[in-house]
């Protein structure tokens, strides 16, 4: 079976930086896992998702997604993910509708498919009511549902999810986590990075941790808890990225 | 093209909600328009219609300064105001102050009288050099009386020497006069006839005035024709605000990475950018037309006469269109803050506006300033459009003034790639 992400021998440096961040860095997300990356500050998470999705060059090695070289299929590969950044990336100015109605074009939907698609998502997420309520309007759980909704409007096999819960309430939080989850079911690969680590035991199967741009811990959640006899992810990301660990 | 549309759409949806950057596009452009135009006007109709207005202050009741009036009347540049309800020079400075008028002249009491003797002192040396006994009057031992010009000091120094000019010619071709008439009343000892004095004074060389316009036809310069292609010019290039500061708003915003991350070439968004704003340079340029066609009449302004060539004006809008936008993007890629894009952006198109000749007149600025001009874009954009507006030429004519605004367009152009190349954006 194809690996959804295979990452080999990777090596990759900041211009003017000493030593290098990632350097023969080997990592495998398998089709249909809600995978988890975690890792303190600096640890090279985001630069890693950058690297994946192709928004940074690697100095040498490969990343594959779905069996595809990122440097040589820029398109075919764009059309296989979908990113939801931590910034919200989107028009402020304009309503969702007219968002998703862009981004959609963009990523290569016809007419049809845009309207039947936003209909979908703003139901799904709860944001009918604000369709065309400009973005800026709109509260911050609101405008996190949009990144998502805009992220995943040409049902991308693979989803890349940098913080996507940040700075929303409770509720929004677990409205978010559940669509998540429901579209893990429906085959999509999931590769999220959070600091909300109670969010994240809930959603994530499978778990990297990163420090210092290399893999520390790489498993399933539950044997990797065992392993460490910790009873959450809190304790294990403690344990594992402590200076001594 | 499904693409090109959602995105072009998307670009006017976000313009449209620009409310500050559609006021300084289209607002301000047409309050320059008509505010600088209406400061200008009075000035071009001074210098081509008015008369200037000149207090003649005569103190001589003789024929030599009725004569004297007559030819400055002659010279068809001032509108005399005679006054001899008070004869002080106190009161004419004091009309002056009042401005009354821009100029203002004391014949002294004994003009005619001085004048006269002065040509009998002239026909008699002319007849004795002749071999001919003449006249033996003797010169005025006071000297010629002197006519005293006053005027404004807000006069500008080339005007005033041109008024200088003229009214020595007046007072040449009457002291000429009075000359010929001495001499001839010398030698014949009756007054010359009319008819023989005309022909003798008419001029023999006439001199043949030809404007040097691409059609042979005299285009009156007035402030409309001026002012008008030179603010639209001006509001092309002002899209730098709303173009260049959406530009920086949407590389913060994290919309440029995403649409990193889509299977989309960024050049779609760049060609989408410059549609837009490209119609609306272009909606700029009917706009600002529009208002001297029509509005101008109405506030007392001149009508602007658009050129012959409404093809070559369309091609030339979208010329200078394209060079605004292209310089408004390239200053959107390289700004690293909103403030720094409309700051940077609005200040360097003052200075290129003030360099390229829209402020003051080219041929008026120092010569290393004359220099520096080539390098504004608006300048060569102002030379395509005098050329149709104030020479009345076609695109024929004026291709050589376009080729430097596409060059530059096209360099902008590489400059944009280069700099999302280098802050790694493409």
């Amino acid at each position: 079976m194809t690996a959804a992400i295979s990452i080999r021998d990777l090596s990759f440096d900041y211009p003017g930086s000493v030593s290098p961040f990632f350097s023969h860095f080997n990592l495998e997300i398998s089709k249909g896992e809600r995978f988890g990356l975690f890792g303190p500050n600096g640890a090279g998470k985001t630069t890693l998702m950058n690297l994946m999705t192709g928004l940074l060059t690697a100095k040498s090695g490969s990343i594959l997604l779905e069996g595809l070289e990122i440097k040589n299929n820029h398109n075919a590969i764009n059309k296989l993910f979908g990113l939801v950044p931590q910034e919200l990336s989107f028009y402020q100015e304009l309503t969702p509708v007219q968002n998703l109605e862009f981004f959609g074009a963009y990523s290569g939907l016809s007419t049809s498919e845009i309207k039947t698609r936003t209909d979908e998502l703003l139901t799904i997420l709860d944001l009918n009511d604000v369709r065309h309520k400009a973005l800026e309007k709109l509260s911050g759980g609101m405008k996190r549902r949009v990144n998502l909704a805009i992220g995943v409007i040409h049902r991308p096999s693979l989803l890349f999810l940098d913080e996507p819960t940040v700075g929303v309430d409770v509720q929004t939080r677990f409205a978010i986590v559940e669509y998540l989850k429901a579209l893990n079911m429906d085959g999509t690969t999931l590769v999220y990075t959070s600091h909300q680590l109670s969010e994240a035991e809930g959603l994530c199967n499978k778990i990297a941790m990163i420090d210092e741009g290399k893999i520390v811990a790489h498993d399933d959640l539950q044997a990797l808890l065992s392993k460490h006899e910790q009873i959450g992810l809190e304790g294990l990301f403690i344990n594992l990225t402590k200076p001594d660990a | 093209m499904h693409k090109l549309r959602a995105t072009i759409t998307k670009d006017f949806r976000v313009l449209m909600r620009d409310k500050i950057g559609i006021a300084l596009m289209f607002g301000m452009p047409v309050l320059l328009v008509i505010i600088v135009t209406s400061i200008q006007n009075s000035t071009f109709e001074l210098m081509n219609k008015n008369k200037i207005t000149v207090l003649i202050y005569n103190l001589d009741s003789g024929r030599i300064s009725k004569e004297f009036i007559d030819a400055v009347d002659k010279i068809g540049m001032f509108r005399i105001e005679l006054d001899r309800r008070d004869q002080q020079q106190a009161k004419i400075i004091d009309r002056m102050h009042e401005q009354e008028a821009m100029l203002a002249m004391e014949i002294p009491a004994d003009f005619s009288e001085k004048t006269m003797r002065a040509a009998d002192v002239s026909a008699g040396k002319a007849l004795e050099s002749f071999g001919l006994e003449g006249d033996k009057a003797k010169p005025d031992s006071t000297g010629p009386l002197p006519l005293t010009l006053y005027y404004q000091p807000v006069l500008q120094e080339s005007l005033r020497r041109s008024i200088e000019g003229a009214l020595y010619s007046a007072l040449q071709l009457v002291e000429s006069k009075q000359v010929l008439r001495a001499v001839y009343f010398a030698v014949n000892e009756k007054t010359m006839p009319a008819g023989l004095e005309k022909s003798l004074m008419k001029n023999s060389v006439t001199l043949n005035s030809i404007p040097v316009s691409w059609d042979g036809i005299r285009h009156t310069p007035n402030a409309s024709q001026h002012n008008v292609p030179a603010w639209t010019i001006f509001a092309m290039f002002f899209v730098v605000v709303s173009l260049g500061g959406g530009i920086v708003r949407e590389k913060l915003s994290g919309s440029f990475t995403r649409l990193r991350t889509l299977p989309t070439s960024y050049f779609l968004v760049l060609l989408s950018k410059q549609l837009t704003y490209l119609t609306v340079t272009t909606l700029q340029a009917v706009i600002i037309f529009s208002i001297g066609i029509w509005i101008f009449p109405f506030i007392g302004l001149p009508t602007l006469d658009l050129p012959s060539d409404i093809g070559g004006l369309f091609v030339v809008t979208l010329v200078c269109g394209w060079c605004a936008v292209s310089y408004a993007i390239c200053v959107g890629v390289f700004a690293e803050t909103q403030e720094q894009a409309n700051g940077f952006g609005a200040f360097s198109i003052v200075i290129l506006a003030a360099l390229g000749g829209l402020m003051v007149p080219g041929f008026a600025m120092p010569e290393t300033l004359q220099m520096v001009m080539q390098l504004s874009p608006l300048h060569w954009c102002l030379e395509t459009y005098s050329g149709l507006f104030l020479e009345g030429g076609t695109l024929a004519d004026i291709w050589t003034n376009i080729v430097p605004i596409l060059f530059t367009s096209v360099l902008l152009q590489a400059v944009v790639i280069m700099g999302l190349k280098m802050k790694r954006l493409i």
